[in-house]
């Protein structure tokens, strides 16, 4: 019955992990491919994470909880480097796709 | 059945961290390499748990907590480098 | 806005309970020697640090704080199988934009709780805060601040605008108070 959460759970979090690699190589600018790692793969990460505190739990002697911290962590600092990247490539005035909208809400920095 | 399922996500994992690699490789701009590599970071960070995951021990544990930092932090070192040419103000 | 605890010696009682959690996660026990040692570390590094930190404003309501987390949680998830079949999907027909999103809040770490909710939910994510802080001269408070986003798949502007306010701006306007 683990055995089923865990094999689950890593079939969920590999493939959400594969999604985002493949978002990365797929979209046509920088912003939109940004979506990709920052949220596919956050989740991907938190799912193998769980499979292996389930498998660890059941195969050593004790409960583990510590990949807790790493999901948490993961969770905590995506949102911030995505935000550090984002605000490189708008310093670098990177071009977006023509299709985007509202373009003039960016404005220019110091 | 375990060990079976290990080995597709382990394939799953190689594969996106080629296509990492590829946008890596093919850029265009420093943004989209540093984003890259961020992911580079994360998927290594999955492959290592699956290792120790078939390996069955939980040793792995603190070089996955260790690679997650030093990534998070190198990312946000080559963004600061890159919004204001320097890293510390 | 309150900025200041109750009690002097534990400065921010947040940390404390990470630090005390993140302690026994790490050496993944419950043993009475971990609880006391994890017990010190959680009063003596806020007590240490708080000198060096800027005050920042103080959770009022930890239940709607609960309650708010658990929401983002579900959003999160969501948010991911929705991206997923985003990108697996035609990539030409997906319009991409930039939407300004104006701020009821005005302190910097509610602001930076939404950027990042916002950065982990549906299809967006936060750009920047303007006006530039580097443009305001020292104690010069803006009248309004904006939000930039970047949306993955734009549909309805007004309609994310205010989903993104009632949703995820409003709790925390609650929770701390400001």
């Amino acid at each position: 019955m683990t055995e089923w959460i865990i094999s689950i759970l890593l079939l969920i979090g590999g493939s959400f992990v594969l999604v985002g690699s493949i978002g990365l190589v797929k979209m046509p600018d920088f912003f939109m491919r940004l979506h990709g790692p920052t949220k596919a793969t956050t989740l991907g990460m938190a799912s193998l994470l769980t499979a292996a505190m389930v498998f660890f739990s059941t195969t050593q002697a004790g409960v583990s909880v510590k990949e807790i911290l790493i999901s948490l962590f993961l969770l905590l600092t995506a949102p911030i480097s995505g935000y550090m990247m984002i605000k490189a490539a708008i310093h670098h005035k990177l071009e977006s796709i023509e299709r985007t909208k509202g373009i003039d809400n960016i404005e220019d920095d110091v | 059945m375990l060990e079976t399922v290990i080995l597709i996500v382990f394939a799953m994992i190689g594969v996106s961290l080629l296509l990492n690699l590829w946008r890596l490789l093919i850029g265009p701009s420093v943004p989209d390499r540093i984003l890259a590599l961020d992911t580079m970071y994360i998927n290594t960070i999955a492959l290592i748990i699956l290792y120790g995951m078939s390996m069955g021990t939980s040793l792995y544990f603190e070089a996955a907590l260790l690679i997650a930092m030093l990534g998070f932090v190198s990312t946000v070192a080559v963004c600061k480098y890159l919004l204001r040419g320097d890293i510390i103000e | 806005m309150q900025l200041e605890t109750r009690f002097r010696w534990l400065p921010a009682p947040l940390l404390s309970l990470l630090l005390f959690l993140v302690w026994l996660l790490l050496n993944n026990s419950v043993s009475p020697g971990h609880l006391v040692l994890a017990v010190i570390l959680a009063i003596v590094i806020p007590l240490v640090t708080s000198p060096f930190r800027t005050k920042q404003p103080l959770i009022i309501k930890p239940g709607l704080a609960f309650r708010h987390l658990l929401l983002v949680l579900y959003d999160i998830i969501t948010a991911n199988v929705q991206v997923a079949i985003l990108i697996l999907g035609p990539t030409k027909k997906l319009t991409p934009g930039f939407v300004k999103v104006p701020l009821d809040l005005t302190h910097s770490l509610p602001i930076t709780i939404l950027a990042s909710t916002v950065s982990l939910t549906p299809g967006t994510v936060s750009a920047e805060v303007y006006p530039w802080s580097e443009n305001l001269t020292e104690g010069n408070k803006p009248e309004q601040q904006f939000l930039l986003i970047h949306v993955l798949d734009l549909k309805d502007e007004q309609a994310l605008i205010n989903t993104i306010k009632q949703r995820y701006e409003a709790p925390l306007k609650e929770m701390f108070e400001c």
